[in-house]
């Protein structure tokens, strides 16, 4: 492996190798922008999943074939649909306004801060000849004939075993602690869903407005309203498709 | 004979230099989230380029543990969303000043 130059490793390199990279180069790259610049919450998770996937087929263009399985099971799979339920569960027509930012000055001063930090950090990396130190030290990635599945696993369950096990603790730790803050209080029954309420009034009044006060004539605003309890769910379930822009109710 | 790692690498650094700018302008918290994402993305991209390097199974088990620990991190963090919307109404990093106890 000779680190002679960016250069001369693009035009060393074959070209389904160079096409690829290049295409998941744009669609990584797209992706992360769409993320950052779309105002709406679904088009930035969509955006991710462009990215992620873009990702694991450079996990794969780099012979990390488990990882690019995983990539595509635990984040597109897994981690993306969360971010949508999680969307969808607070209510998908939110639409955020980023024309105007809330701090002056903030954001050329971020991009500003950004780019310096970026180019240090190429500079720092391309001065240190970019991939320096010691060989396979924890492990061979291509001794022989073993798949990087089975040197994986090996490595985990023999080096890292410790980190493993640490880490089944804190995936129990993750569930338990989101089961507990996704659990209501138990005199939530009687009071009325601050939910409706406040998925109603986002896009009209400020943030002050107390979500308690006006619950009450959300809820049976509502459910007076034509069609809106008995086809469905009956009991007022706090998706706000069709109640968001439904103004009546809404001002104390 | 595949691409050499400076390209990998410089497309790491400009991930990651992608979600910062995304966690530093959003506002949205969710918006936040995925910009963190993006940014353990670019950190397990650098991490296997390293490993495909200098021929380290090390780096691919380090992205494996990172996967798990975002896993852990969204599921929390959304819970944490999901409870401060039932409080606040809206998720908006601006209006988070509510932790005064």
């Amino acid at each position: 492996m000779s680190l002679t130059g960016p250069a001369a490793t693009l035009l060393a390199a074959t070209v389904p190798d160079v096409i690829t990279f290049v295409l998941c180069a744009i669609v990584v790259l797209s992706g992360a922008v769409g993320v950052i610049t779309s105002r709406h919450a679904v088009h930035a998770a969509l955006s991710l999943v462009g990215t992620l996937f873009g990702v694991a087929v450079l996990f794969i263009e780099q012979h990390a074939y488990f990882l690019a399985a995983v990539q595509v099971i635990v984040y597109a799979g897994a981690i993306v649909v969360l971010f949508l339920f999680v969307i969808m569960f607070l209510g998908v027509d939110r639409r955020e306004n980023i024309a105007t930012e809330p701090l002056k000055g903030q954001r050329p001063l971020a991009l500003l801060f950004v780019a310096f930090s970026l180019a240090g950090v190429l500079a720092l990396a391309a001065a240190a000849n970019w991939v320096t130190g010691a060989h396979k030290v924890a492990g061979s990635t291509g001794a022989g004939h073993h798949t990087d599945t089975f040197l994986l696993g090996k490595s985990i369950f023999t080096t890292y075993l410790w980190a493993f096990e640490i880490t089944a603790g804190l995936l129990v730790i993750a569930v338990v602690g989101a089961v507990v803050l996704a659990r209501r209080p138990s005199r939530a029954h009687d009071a009325p869903e601050p939910l409706v309420a406040s998925s109603a009034g986002r896009d009209v009044g400020g943030p002050g407005a107390p979500a308690a006060s006006d619950a009450p004539k959300v809820t049976a605003g509502t459910g007076a309203g034509p069609g809106a309890g008995a086809a469905t769910t009956g009991r007022g379930s706090p998706t706000p498709t069709g109640k968001v822009h439904e103004p009546s109710g809404v001002g104390p | 004979m595949s691409i050499g790692p400076a390209w990998y690498l410089a497309l790491a650094a400009v991930l990651f230099a992608l979600g910062g700018i995304g966690v530093l302008v959003r506002r949205n918290v969710l918006v936040m989230f995925m910009c963190i994402e993006l940014m353990l993305n670019a950190a397990n991209l650098s991490f296997v380029t390293f490993s495909r390097v200098l021929g380290d199974i090390g780096g691919q088990s380090l992205v494996f543990f990172v996967l798990v620990v975002a896993a852990a991190e969204v599921v929390v963090g959304l819970g944490i969303v999901v409870a401060i919307f039932r409080r606040r109404a809206n998720t908006t990093a601006d209006d988070l000043h509510e932790m005064r106890g």
